[in-house]
């Protein structure tokens, strides 16, 4: 690991100030904001982030680590731990797809540690992007290609890809949150603003090294999740190699509000398929005012998939994506809510 | 302060390291450049202090020192395991105010202020093994034993979290502690009878 100095954010001004060369979208950014830490450290270890400056931003949970639950939604602090808001009665009762989302992310020690904050903000796993011996990543060094298009990519993205990147957004978090109409709160150098969810990840677009819309010194305070018909009859479903500790190969976020099986609402996000979180609202459309059944599911699921774009080692992605998102559809229509 | 328990005369591990220098000597020079760092600026280094198993340790240390670093190379605390070193195998595992975590992804320099706990603080102020030790021993939980220190610790976090009701509760809160010799149906019956004496004496 390369060295670099530590500075412990005494305040929220304080931090956006140290923070200033965070630079857009903080990606390769001189200073890096440290959480949990989990992803930031593992990739200062594989020298894939070289920050000069860490500004710890652990100092400030107390005032942005709570967990409001009332009557206009649900508000995260962004140094709440994954642990703390996975365990918390209204999360679970009111949120089940938030609470899901995180039991079923990496280990109980990984989530103990890391921050909603620092999760959302996870860095892809793809191999050649943590593995500095391959020169040719677009997101680690712009404009160098992308080794993944010709090389091992069974874990890669199939929506929202272009030949610049394919790396795969690993979170389950972000798509839960990306299917409820989160909003994301942010601290900054212009004062405090808000955006939809969605909007906090950019795509590609051939810029995969710029992954963000924050701004430099721009630090994610918190999230708002609006109460809504929808949220009860809500659930995450992660399909995996493994029964545990082991990112998606496809996941489906979906909440439903239902008059008998009539649709009348229905909140679709889907993971371990795309390149960032990725609300599904043709699927959402295809489905609103309709019965919900396997036929239906199944309709929706096509639509969600359309734009798929398949290579070597990844084409079963669409299908095992479909057939995700039908059994969560259907799973959430048997929820009591 | 008090004094290291390994300080006095050559350790176990100590003799090993020198083993283990000879043995790596011929391939030295294949060593990653990144294990080789120049000398830090002293903005780099910084002073730390470490509430470890109930004592205050003042360090100077690199910022770049994960927890497992100071415990194992600067404390002499070398119970917590080097496993993967990237926060995949759970052999790094401490409690931090009670809490499981990995010391091989936090930095010394952010632990401060917080209570550590790492095997060696885990039995009784007599030496009497914790009831989830003992259960280990009992249950031959373990084959080479290099998982195990972090295996114990996760274990009684999980039964403190309630996450030890059924076995099927046992192996997914326990998933981030891997076991290369496979011994996990003993851990698992290790940590029902480490469960059952922790709540019950």
């Amino acid at each position: 690991m390369r060295p670099f100095a530590y500075d412990r954010a005494g305040d929220i001004a304080q931090a956006v100030r140290l923070g200033r060369d965070t630079g857009q979208g903080q990606t390769m950014a001189a200073t890096q904001y440290l959480a949990g830490g989990t992803t930031l450290i593992d990739l200062m270890k594989l020298d894939v982030l070289r920050p000069e400056r860490l500004v710890d931003l652990k100092p400030l949970q107390g005032q942005y680590g709570g967990i409001e639950a009332g009557p206009s939604g649900l508000h995260l602090g962004a140094l709440a731990h994954m642990s703390t808001v996975a365990e918390h009665p209204a999360v679970r009762r009111d949120y089940p797809a938030i609470a899901e989302a995180l039991d079923l992310a990496a280990s109980p020690q990984i989530r103990n540690m890391a921050t909603l904050g620092g999760n959302v903000l996870q860095r892809t796993r793809c191999t050649y992007f943590r593995d500095t011996s391959w020169s040719a990543c677009n997101k680690r060094s712009p404009g160098s290609g992308c080794a993944a298009l010709e090389g091992v990519n069974r874990n890669h993205a199939v929506l929202g890809v272009d030949d610049s990147c394919i790396a795969l957004y690993p979170g389950d978090l972000g798509v839960a949150l990306a299917a409820l109409d989160a909003r994301v709160e942010l601290a900054g150098p212009g004062g405090a603003r808000a955006m939809a969810f969605e909007d906090l990840h950019r795509p590609a677009e051939g810029r995969p090294h710029i992954e963000t819309t924050l701004r430099p010194g721009e630090i994610i305070t918190g999230f708002s999740i609006p109460a809504a018909p929808w949220t009860r009859r809500s659930l995450y479903l992660k399909i995996r190699d493994r029964a545990s500790y082991e990112f998606a190969l496809a996941s489906a976020a979906v909440a439903l509000d239902l008059d008998g099986d009539q649709v009348r609402g229905a909140r679709i996000a889907l993971g371990g398929v795309a390149y960032r979180p990725r609300r599904a609202r043709e699927a959402e459309a295809m489905l609103v005012g309709k019965p919900l059944n396997a036929a239906s599911a199944q309709a929706a699921a096509q639509a969600a998939f359309a734009g798929a774009v398949v290579h070597a080692s990844n084409a079963y992605k669409p299908e095992l994506g479909r057939r995700t998102l039908v059994r969560a559809l259907l799973q959430a229509r048997a929820m009591e809510a | 302060m008090p004094q290291s328990p390994l300080a006095h005369g050559p350790s176990r591990r100590s003799v090993l390291g020198v083993v283990a220098g000879v043995a790596a000597a011929p391939t030295v020079t294949t060593a990653p450049a990144r294990a080789t760092s120049p000398t830090p600026p002293p903005r780099d280094r910084v002073h730390v202090t470490l509430t470890v198993n109930g004592r205050d340790h003042n360090l100077t240390l690199d910022t770049r020192t994960a927890l497992l670093d100071a415990l194992r190379e600067h404390l002499h605390l070398t119970g917590s395991k080097k496993g993967c070193d990237q926060g995949q195998c759970g052999a790094c595992t401490v409690l931090i105010d009670d809490r499981r975590v990995l010391a091989c992804l936090t930095l010394a320099v952010a632990a401060q202020g917080v209570r550590i706990t790492t095997i060696e603080g885990l039995a009784g102020p007599n030496g009497e093994l914790h009831p989830m030790q003992q259960a280990f021993i009992e249950h031959d939980g373990f084959q080479c034993g290099y998982c195990t220190p972090g295996q114990i610790l996760s274990a009684v976090a999980c039964v403190r979290e309630g996450h030890a009701g059924s076995d099927a509760d046992i192996r997914e809160h326990m998933s981030g502690n891997l076991c290369r010799c496979a011994a996990y149906p003993r851990i698992v019956e290790a940590v029902k009878q480490g469960r059952d004496r922790m709540e019950h004496g």
